[in-house]
């Protein structure tokens, strides 16, 4: 435990912070320009040139917003909602490979916060760890409304995140490793992981935009039945908070996507570059985010294109189709191994 | 019974099939028709940079005009006023001393002429009412005010303004001419 170790790691966690915050951020504009340019709009541009102050300017006016806290709610779990909500948002993004290690004056410096070997474990607790600041913020509310949206989320993820695992097991009896770095390593080139698991990663992503509480399956924040949903009385950065927390969200499963059957930072013909292994390193991290970016497109790409499901028709996809069909997955994955090795 | 149109079609109501009820071919069709909107031109139009153009007989906020020596065509006959199914015209004629012969073309001018604007339903019956083709229909649209009084406009805002070279725009008004000499 040098200082050297120390620092990078510091400078990493930082630096993470700050990015997923800053995508966070412009995600916002972002998700404003896609849905205009997918309704033959062009979305905000007044903000600095191609409204690229925006996020600032939607920032500002939280801050500057009235903060109401309803005088029937329970006030420390209204404070401590979107707290939660934030911090398990911001936290997943510790065991993400995002790059390979940099040689830094003769010394590795790994671009990986933590390199735990359960580290889909690791995300898979702290994202259902998620649904409990939506839980508390909803109930905390004193609304019926809000109860209703929290209700919805807590079940809604509580079912999804079921058919999301059996999915993740038929991977990891391709990999054989819980490390996300391991993963990342084996799918090198063209090897990546959605090319065996295709159906898999159909499971993964639609669970994935359950989890995140993204259209076609926003049923906890339905405006045309729940006025907010679980932030109906949430106002002023409280209420920002949560918003934050989703788009934080969208990019962690993004990467987690990427990472898991994308090939994470490789690229096909990475060695034929003739590149030194840090510049390597450096264009690998760039894949990677290309990757994410493209992943949240297709997250909007999906909000403004698809209605929204019934409640039933959530819980019978999630139950009676997801469900089975990631067991038949795991028996695919399983006899294929058994017939190929 | 024997259908009065040939517009009605029978309901068709199978099961669905395999693909449909697995829902991704049609949601994958749903995306490339957004995506082919993605590449598509904007509708927008940037309003106060690019104004959207209107037909030449667009009916907007009024003007009084101008004769071609600048001098103002309205003699406050209030043919307008009695035309005006919303009754938003109110005027006051007074007669034309003498040495005011490039303001007002006739002896007799309105002193006063005002158009309520909260009134006004934008007919342009005064318009067809003028003999003396003094008022028309402008393309301008922005009509705003923070209280009532503001919205009944006085001929300070009525009057065409004259540019510094004192004769009139009119390439707007031949075009208004065009449009009528080709109906």
């Amino acid at each position: 435990m040098d200082i050297f170790f120390l620092l990078s790691k510091t400078i990493l966690v930082v630096l993470i912070f700050t990015i997923s915050l800053v995508v966070a951020m412009y995600s916002t504009l972002a998700e404003r320009k896609v849905a205009a340019f997918l309704q033959d709009r062009i979305g905000p541009n007044r903000a600095g040139p191609l409204g690229i102050l925006q996020p600032l300017a939607d920032g500002l006016k939280f801050f500057f917003k009235e903060e109401i806290i309803p005088n029937a709610s329970s006030k420390f779990l209204f404070i401590a909602g979107p707290g939660i909500a934030m911090m398990t948002a911001t936290m997943t993004s510790a065991v993400i490979p995002w790059g390979e290690p940099l040689t830094i004056a003769g010394r590795q410096v790994s671009l990986q916060v933590a390199d735990i070997n359960i580290g889909i474990l690791y995300i898979f607790g702290v994202v259902s760890l998620g649904v409990y600041g939506v839980m508390i913020g909803g109930w905390a509310s004193n609304n019926k409304f809000s109860l209703l949206g929290a209700v919805r989320a807590s079940s809604q993820m509580i079912s999804y995140e079921l058919a999301m695992g059996m999915s993740v097991i038929a991977l990891l009896m391709i990999t054989g490793s819980l490390s996300l770095k391991t993963i990342v390593e084996q799918q090198s080139g063209w090897h990546w992981n959605v090319i065996y698991q295709p159906l898999g990663f159909l499971i993964f992503i639609v669970c994935a935009f359950a989890e995140c509480n993204r259209s076609p399956f926003d049923l906890a924040e339905c405006e045309s039945e729940l006025v907010g949903g679980y932030h109906t009385e949430y106002s002023s950065m409280k209420l920002g908070f949560y918003l934050f927390a989703e788009y934080i969200n969208m990019f962690i499963s993004s990467a987690v996507i990427s990472t898991l059957y994308f090939g994470g930072y490789n690229f096909p013909f990475i060695h034929s570059l003739g590149l030194s292994p840090n510049w390597l390193s450096i264009v690998g991290v760039v894949v990677f985010f290309a990757k994410i970016s493209f992943f949240i497109f297709f997250f909007m790409w999906v909000r403004w294109t698809i209605p929204r499901f019934r409640y039933d028709q959530l819980m019978k996809l999630g139950w009676q189709v997801l469900l089975p069909l990631s067991i038949i997955n795991i028996l695919l994955t399983g006899g294929a191994m058994a017939f190929f090795k | 019974m024997e259908p009065l149109t040939n517009r009605s079609k029978t309901l068709v109501r199978k099961p669905m099939n395999l693909a449909e009820r697995a829902y991704l071919p049609v949601i994958v069709g749903g995306m490339a028709i957004t995506m082919k909107h993605f590449f598509r031109k904007k509708a927008t139009i940037q309003y106060p940079e690019v104004k959207r153009e209107f037909a030449p007989v667009y009916r907007g906020v009024h003007i009084l005009k101008r004769d071609e020596n600048g001098a103002e065509r309205c003699t406050a006959c209030g043919l307008c006023a009695l035309s005006c199914p919303a009754e938003a015209i109110t005027m006051t004629a007074a007669e034309r001393k003498p040495g005011e012969e490039l303001l007002y073309r006739e002896e007799k001018y309105a002193a006063v002429y005002e158009i309520n604007m909260l009134r006004c339903i934008f007919c342009g019956l005064c318009e067809e009412a003028c003999p003396k083709e003094a008022i028309f229909l402008s393309d301008s649209i922005a009509i705003a005010n923070y209280d009532r009084e503001g919205l009944v406009y006085g001929k300070d805002r009525l009057v065409e303004p004259m540019d510094p070279k004192g004769h009139i725009n009119t390439v707007e008004e031949a075009e208004r001419q065009k449009w009528f000499k080709s109906r």
